[in-house]
């Protein structure tokens, strides 16, 4: 939440900046001519490789209606491919080969769902244009459990890992699935002894959590905060770098234990594309990163800022992409 | 009675004219697209959700209560007319439904399907209205042993629909279990007959494999002997439900209603199943179990009334603790936050206005739908008056519309015609379709509950029955498969002792009866 608020007022200052300029001389008018004869981008498609309604789909289409509202580019298309944790889109991309007109939207699931799914397409074939967003992960007890710190957990987890079910949202591979091996990794404890109980869709898990059928669980902090909230579920800790804004719960740093690890979502382009076309995308994000109709929705949305572009985003990806694999291929999934 | 007051309040919300438009635009182009094999009301809502961007929140809910309705009843609708069904929840529909149509009684189908899901509908709503927060804490409850239990009880159910031959009635149901296991294992992230294929990991559609099996099956089967025998023509019947209708029509749809509003009420429920064990449920209760599988009224009023109930029993969860159980309700939750609203256990403090006008438009959604369906049931009756060859060759495009657009794939195309072809063959040999699909939806449901059964126990075999509920259903279940043999047992002796005596033999020899009847 703190790099939402800090882009935030960046924002502002940037466009009270712009208006100061505009009033004493006349750049604002030069700057305003440079970016009208660019004009907005037009025949842009948006792949979307999972189903209409998803949260890879909802960002899609939250981008896609900033960049139109916004008039940074004219009817841009939103499909969806899905299929197979997303890598039935990643093969399409990567058939799209030198594909301007085209991104996909992607993120730490395809990631994993690349290595589970034994991808022929990889991501590393694709041309990274922007990081979006992220999202801490929690870990999260029934009320009333009688592990009311991390520590407590932890040390019972240690103790005998398999009479401790841990639930996820995901299927082997994605964010809920790799936060509780991660952790055991940090903690000393092996990844394969773990218990990992795959539900479908924060609901079905979170029933298990209020039927205390689990003992903690690993999931999304939008999926649990308003019940945390409501004091039906305990958040012992978030994974993210720093506190979640409204979550009373301390990161993982905080509790000692050396991890951090969010589920993100961003935007990749297809191999080979041209170096004009690639910075003609990365220009289109960022501007649309900065409209006011994208913080708007990233609000209503209660999304966290996570921009980054280009070389950096690129850089995040093989790191993500290498420790995925890592904990993957412990577990004998790659 | 507080409830009503507030619901009253919704009425007063979601009863503008203005509202009642939204309403009525919803269930039109709610009906329209759930008409389309493979576009089921969850689908339907995701596509028209940027639609309603534009749309105030109460408004654009309106309009989903309508799309909703809609969506539910137009896939009933091809079930019914053209045997493929639109969705996994009414694939038991398309039995009995088809069966009518083609006795000239589609329009006394669609007829029983619409008031039975209006009736379920309401019935449904009233009761979320009315129950949702004290029911709620029990469905969370629920856990895996206990659904473990419930698909027990489904598989011995299924032996009833096995049809005459026992031995294919297996067959067919071993085929559709295998299907079900196409595809990633979701426990432990290893692939399962996916032979490469990317777009098998996600496993086999089960709209893909009914249509496949039904609508596909037979238009091949039909096309194979349309020139050998005299093409009749579909009898058109009455276009009313007649008091005989009625009549058998109405137990079907309460019954329906209480087996579909707790399965949607529980987070793993679903509303393939609870269908389905309507339709053996009323098999069993009917005076007629000789028309099972030629047009029985019973066989479409109950699942149609189960799969609108278990609907509404979705809303539960979803309004009470944000729990989407459904991917209908994960869609309408999605719809929420879009309007920064966060469902949970806070939703009827902080939003009663919306929660109670989302619950009236839901019934306003409802009563619309049959006001507008019932006049045409038998205008849509008629389309079975085409010629056949053009109303196979119509069934084609629709199925295979459905079949691409379920999943938007290719590979879904190409694998309707393998279900497509498998049907045609199944035919040939004499082997019931339906025990395939129940084998689809089953099979994996079935196995995923096991293994978690299993996992939250540490492989304890204890903790497959370690609640009362699991265990009531085991006992159901030591029953239903007890009681014939007992009742058969019993009827021997009885013969021995006196073989004039027959007044008790009523019973045991319709459980016997209806075992060995209804092939497809």
């Amino acid at each position: 939440m703190s790099r939402s608020t800090w882009s935030r007022s960046a924002a502002t200052l940037a466009a009270v900046a712009l208006a100061t300029t505009a009033c004493g001389t006349t750049a604002g008018d030069d700057e305003q001519d440079t970016a009208a004869a660019s004009g907005p981008v037009s025949g842009l498609r948006v792949m979307v490789p999972n189903s209409p309604g998803s949260g890879y789909d909802q960002t899609a289409r939250a981008a896609t209606k900033a960049m139109e509202d916004a008039e940074l580019a004219e009817t841009v298309e939103v499909f969806n491919v899905a299929g197979a944790g997303g890598t039935v889109g990643l093969q399409r991309l990567v058939n799209e080969k030198g594909n301007g007109d085209l991104l996909m939207q992607m993120g730490l699931g395809v990631v994993g769902a690349e290595f589970t799914n034994k991808s022929q397409a990889r991501l590393a074939e694709t041309t990274p244009i922007a990081g979006l967003i992220e999202e801490a992960e929690v870990i999260v007890v029934p009320k009333d459990s009688p592990y009311t710190d991390l520590d407590a957990l932890v040390e019972a987890w240690k103790a005998d890992p398999g009479k401790l079910p841990v639930g996820g949202a995901s299927n082997p591979g994605g964010p809920d699935h790799l936060t509780p091996m991660l952790l055991a990794e940090e903690v000393g404890l092996d990844p394969t002894t773990v218990n990992y109980v795959p539900y479908d869709g924060g609901g079905e898990l979170l029933a298990g959590i209020l039927g205390k059928k689990l003992a903690f669980a690993a999931t999304g902090v939008s999926e649990v905060a308003e019940q945390a909230e409501a004091g039906e579920v305990k958040i012992l800790a978030v994974t993210s770098e720093a506190p979640v804004e409204g979550v009373d719960a301390p990161t993982l740093k905080d509790e000692g234990i050396d991890l951090t690890f969010t589920n993100w979502r961003g935007l990749v382009a297809a191999p080979d594309v041209s170096e004009a076309d690639r910075d003609k995308l990365i220009d289109l994000v960022t501007e649309m990163h900065d409209s006011p109709e994208w913080q708007e929705a990233l609000e209503t949305n209660g999304w966290t800022d996570a921009f980054m572009t280009g070389e950096e985003f690129e850089t995040f990806l093989t790191s993500e992409s290498e420790r995925v694999q890592g904990v993957l291929s412990g577990l004998g999934l790659a | 009675m507080d409830a009503l007051a507030n619901l009253a309040d919704g009425f007063a919300t979601a009863l503008t004219p203005v509202n009642l438009l939204f309403a009525v635009v919803g269930v039109l182009l709610g009906t329209m697209i759930g008409v389309l094999p493979g576009i089921g009301p969850a689908m339907a809502i995701a596509l028209l959700l940027p639609v309603t961007y534009s749309l105030e929140a109460t408004q654009a809910f309106i309009m989903f209560a309508g799309i909703y309705y809609g969506g539910m009843y137009g896939g009933s609708t091809t079930s019914i007319l053209l045997n493929t069904p639109g969705e996994s929840a009414s694939v038991v529909t398309a039995i009995e439904g088809n069966q009518m149509a083609k006795r000239g009684r589609a329009a006394q189908a669609l007829a029983t399907a619409a008031i039975g899901s209006f009736i379920a509908g309401t019935i449904g709503t009233m009761l979320v209205v009315l129950l949702a927060p004290s029911i709620v804490g029990l469905a969370v409850q629920m856990g895996a042993p206990d659904y473990f239990a419930v698909m027990v009880l489904a598989f011995v159910a299924v032996t009833s629909v096995l049809g005459a031959s026992r031995v294919r009635g297996f067959c067919s149901l071993l085929l559709g279990l295998v299907i079900g296991l196409v595809g990633i294992d979701q426990t432990t992230g290893q692939q399962r007959l996916t032979f490469g294929v990317p777009q098998l990991a996600d496993g086999i559609d089960v709209v893909v494999v009914a249509v496949g099996l039904f609508a596909l099956g037979e238009a091949l089967w039909v096309a194979a002997h349309l020139r050998h025998t005299s093409a009749q023509v579909i009898p058109t019947g009455a276009a009313r439900m007649g008091r005989a209708d009625w009549r058998r029509s109405w137990g079907p749809w309460l019954r329906g209603t209480a087996i579909g509003f707790p399965f949607g009420a529980v987070p793993a429920g679903g509303a393939e199943i609870p269908t389905f064990l309507s339709y053996v449920l009323e098999k069993r209760l009917s005076k007629h179990p000789e028309e099972f599988g030629h047009g029985a009224i019973e066989g479409v009023a109950g699942p149609e009334a189960t799969n609108n109930a278990s609907a509404a029993g979705g809303l539960v969860p979803l309004l009470t603790l944000g729990l989407p159980v459904t991917a209908t309700a994960a869609v309408l939750l999605a719809a929420f936050q879009q309007y920064g609203i966060q469902p949970g256990p806070l939703l009827l403090e902080n939003e009663p206005e919306l929660v109670w006008g989302l619950l009236a438009s839901l019934l306003i959604g409802n009563a619309i739908l049959l006001v507008l369906n019932l006049p045409l049931a038998p205008v849509w009756a008629k389309l079975l008056r085409i010629p056949r060859p053009y109303l196979y060759a119509g069934i084609l495009f629709f199925a295979s519309i459905g079949g691409y657009a379920a999943n938007g794939s290719t590979v879904d195309l190409v694998l309707l015609l393998v279900f497509g072809v498998l049907g045609f063959v199944m035919r040939r040999y004499g082997l019931p379709v339906l025990p395939a699909i129940i084998g689809v939806i089953l099979g994996p449901r079935a196995e995923l509950q096991l293994r978690r059964a299993l996992q939250i126990s540490d492989g304890e075999l204890s903790g497959l029955a370690n609640t009362w509920f699991s265990i009531s259903v085991y006992a159901v279940v030591a029953l239903v498969v007890l009681l014939p043999v007992l009742l058969r047992v019993l009827q021997r002796r009885q013969r021995g002792a006196g073989p004039g005596d027959g007044t008790t033999s009523e019973a045991p020899e319709r459980v016997l009866h209806s075992s060995s009847e209804g092939r497809l």
